[in-house]
């Protein structure tokens, strides 16, 4: 077994140094180091706007900022967090790292191609930085017509064309990932030995290269409905307001299975690997990662319920997102099912997978409330929607970044990050993460509705809690920023394979050097091949880290 | 460059890797661009379904000749590619560069010949957002129809020019003596760049064009 313990090995941080030697990279590594730094940036600058929100709701009337900036806030919160967030988080950070390395490659099939993908990300983020100094945007994330075509007199067509830019980085990415599992995988790789992660980064890259083009070419219809006043979606000049609707879910409801299914793949990594056992019912996990990513583009009507599509539709709609409902429950069944009678260290990003499993099938299960038509009535735009997908994108998606990111930190740093610290983090998200949100399920189903800076105060209680929830939500994600950093200089050595287990990221040294393995691995088993369920396999985390 | 040799780039194991992976990159780039112009379409047959008659009538104001004459350019624009390709593949030099010289002249013939219409429909004032005549009856349907008619063919006319770009460059390289029998990727990938969008055109003639055509 290799190690690095030797200083003056090779890895791909130390190959080169300088500005240049980054912004000219073509390595995959460093690509996704690159990604992480800007989506933090990107998360904490949302996260600000979310914090803000939350401090304005803590008294019923609208005191801190008026209703105009209120709803800019919220839109760009949504806008941050889901195109310059949420959508590159896991594939562009641990999917571009964890890829090449998990199936035996030296990189990506179009390395150029990758660090382009970087650079028009980067070019939408300036666009949305200058956009937030220049006034934001106040439509809403959805950008409904005929408001954001004919009325709304805010930054709209920049907007639509920074989300446009970012909408490359991300077919590209996409186009990138589906290529190099086809045709990079190392000897012995077959599909039905890929770990699952690869299988969720497949599935989501196919969504990203089939969705984002919708929303791109609905955007520049908009656009140009907005900049030459012509009739495409405004219903005063012959348009019809409902097509754009169609249009932007048809992206945007596959784009919240962008948004999950790398977290799910993440989760499926930890939970075998961290409880030493073999996933339970690997081919149905698979199945059911392409089941959701099929699925997944034919349920975008049900965010239309009580838009005016026709009763039918709506029925048909409502009966296909109930069916997106067996993937996903196979899947926690799964877990669950590989858990028991594993060896289950509770090492962080296990607690992180744990509050996954539990935060998702809070989440998805209310999302079963949303598909029926006669309760989507009752509680659509009200706060149960808010608590919903902020379960599910919150509870689910960034826990699983989180988790994923303490796991593979050792990988891609070298060093290990402090577990007591850690652990505590991971225990505040929890638990910031639930007063925030659980509340806003009962806010929305006693009417509260959604985007607006005021309210009635009989909702005042909850609506403390929920901001008294953020502000320790905020102290557990400031949290990882500040040990993470710490560990990069003071944190132990990691050593090629600190927490024992199988994997083929884990067989060459941490960091790993330039071309990822000395020598192409031959792959001759299947993925988390443990020893059956052998009673008393010990837990080889770090115990000495354990504080 | 006179030897033409391929450079193996370094994450690949061979060749043979390396041109199977570009090429399926340029299947998977189409499918995403199938999916850009589905939505064209998309908004195209509901439109459709909401004005029939006004789209019948405002198809009647398209040149459906100069559209025939388009549609028969691009087609032979297509043969010049399908060429190249075949030159690339057997090492015939002459055909290979007199191919690419083909599609890149039909490529620009027409793209001469749809600014022609252009400048035609805006003299009619048939062109939304610069010059339209909003006092013509069953303005506003005509407008969706004129407004779907430029946003459709214009896209189609950027990923043309595109398409003329692309092979400009690699004439220039076939010149430069940079592709053999062993090595040619590029030339088949501009050629399947090009036939997609050769096919849009095909469906855009009859769609926008034709639809009253037979009375």
């Amino acid at each position: 077994m290799t190690t690095n313990v030797v200083e003056t090995e090779q890895n791909y941080l130390n190959v080169s140094y300088g500005v240049r030697s980054w912004l000219l990279t073509t390595d995959h590594k460093r690509i996704a180091l690159l990604y992480m730094a800007s989506i933090t940036l990107m998360f904490f600058v949302g996260g600000f706007m979310a914090v803000l929100m939350r401090l304005e709701l803590v008294t019923p009337p609208g005191d801190l900022v008026t209703s105009a900036t209120y709803n800019k806030l919220f839109t760009m919160h949504g806008i941050i967090m889901v195109f310059f967030f949420l959508i590159p988080s896991i594939p562009a950070v641990l999917g571009n790292f964890l890829l090449p390395m998990m199936i035996g490659a030296k990189d990506l099939a179009f390395p150029r191609l990758n660090l382009l993908s970087w650079y028009v990300y980067i070019v939408g983020s300036v666009f949305t930085f200058w956009i937030v100094i220049a006034g934001g945007v106040d439509t809403g994330w959805t950008f409904y017509t005929p408001f954001s075509t004919s009325s709304s007199n805010t930054h709209v067509i920049p907007m639509t064309l920074g989300i446009f830019t970012v909408g490359f980085s991300s077919i590209l990415t996409g186009l990138n990932f589906i290529v190099t599992t086809h045709k990079m995988r190392a000897p012995g790789l077959t599909w039905f030995r890929l770990p699952l992660f690869v299988w969720a980064i497949y599935a989501t890259s196919i969504i990203q290269v089939l969705a984002t083009p919708v929303l791109a070419i609905s955007l520049v219809l908009l656009a140009v409905e907005r900049a030459f006043h012509v009739g495409i979606f405004d219903p005063k000049l012959g348009g019809d307001p409902l097509l754009f609707q169609h249009f932007f879910w048809f992206y945007s409801h596959p784009a919240v299975y962008i948004m999950i299914l790398p977290g799910m793949g993440v989760v499926s990594e930890l939970i075998p690997h961290l409880a030493r056992k073999k996933i339970f019912g690997y081919n149905f996990v698979c199945f059911a990662t392409l089941g959701i990513a099929f699925f997944g583009f034919l349920v975008w009507g049900h965010h239309m319920f009580v838009a005016g599509e026709s009763v039918y539709a709506a029925m048909t709609f409502s009966i296909l997102s109930y069916l997106v409902a067996v993937p996903s429950a196979i899947k926690v069944f799964n877990w669950t099912a590989t858990l028991y009678k594993g060896s289950v260290s509770f090492a962080t990003p296990m607690l992180y997978a744990l509050g996954f499993i539990g935060l998702f099938t809070i989440g998805g299960l209310t999302g079963l409330f949303l598909a029926a038509l006669g309760i989507d009535v009752h509680v659509h735009d009200t706060y149960f929607v808010i608590a919903h997908f902020h379960y599910i994108m919150v509870g689910g998606m960034v826990m699983a970044y989180f988790g994923g990111i303490h796991y593979w930190w050792p990988k891609m740093t070298g060093r290990l990050y402090p577990e007591g610290w850690a652990k505590l983090a991971a225990l505040i998200v929890f638990v910031g993460f639930n007063l925030t949100f659980f509340p806003q399920f009962i806010l929305g189903y006693m009417g509260m509705p959604r985007r607006y800076h005021a309210y009635a105060p009989e909702f005042q209680v909850l609506n403390v809690m929920s901001s008294a929830g953020a502000s320790i939500l905020a102290v557990g994600y400031l949290l990882p920023l500040v040990y993470l950093l710490w560990s990069l200089r003071y944190g132990r050595e990691a050593g090629a394979n600190p927490w024992g287990v199988k994997g083929l990221e884990w067989q060459t040294p941490s960091p790993p050097p330039p071309e990822n393995f000395a020598v192409t691995p031959v792959v001759t088993e299947e993925p988390y091949n443990y020893p059956s369920a052998a009673p008393g396999v010990p837990s080889t985390l770090q115990e000495a880290e354990v504080v | 460059m006179s030897e033409a040799v391929a450079a193996l780039e370094g994450q690949f194991r061979d060749l043979e890797q390396q041109r199977e992976a570009a090429s399926l990159g340029m299947w998977i780039f189409l499918m995403t661009e199938l999916l850009l112009f589905g939505a064209l379409f998309t908004a195209y047959a509901v439109y459709r379904f909401t004005y029939p008659q006004e789209f019948a009538a405002a198809s009647r104001d398209l040149e459906a000749g100069l559209g025939a004459i388009n549609t028969a350019v691009l087609i032979c624009s297509s043969l010049g590619m399908a060429l190249a390709v075949y030159g690339a593949q057997t090492g015939g030099r002459k055909r290979l560069l007199f191919g690419l010289a083909l599609a890149i002249v039909l490529g620009t013939a027409f793209m001469v010949i749809k600014g022609v219409e252009y400048y035609h429909h805006f003299e009619h004032a048939e062109f939304p957002g610069l010059r339209f005549d909003y006092a013509r009856p069953h303005a506003q349907a005509t407008q969706v129809f004129f407004f779907l008619y430029f946003a459709m063919t214009g896209v189609h006319a950027i990923h043309l020019t595109i398409g003329i770009a692309l092979v400009c460059v690699v004439l220039f390289k076939a010149w430069r003596r940079a592709y053999s029998p062993d090595y040619h990727t590029p030339v088949e990938l501009s050629g399947l760049y090009w036939h997609f969008v050769d096919i849009v055109w095909i469906f855009l003639f009859p769609l926008l064009y034709l639809i009253d055509i037979h009375k």
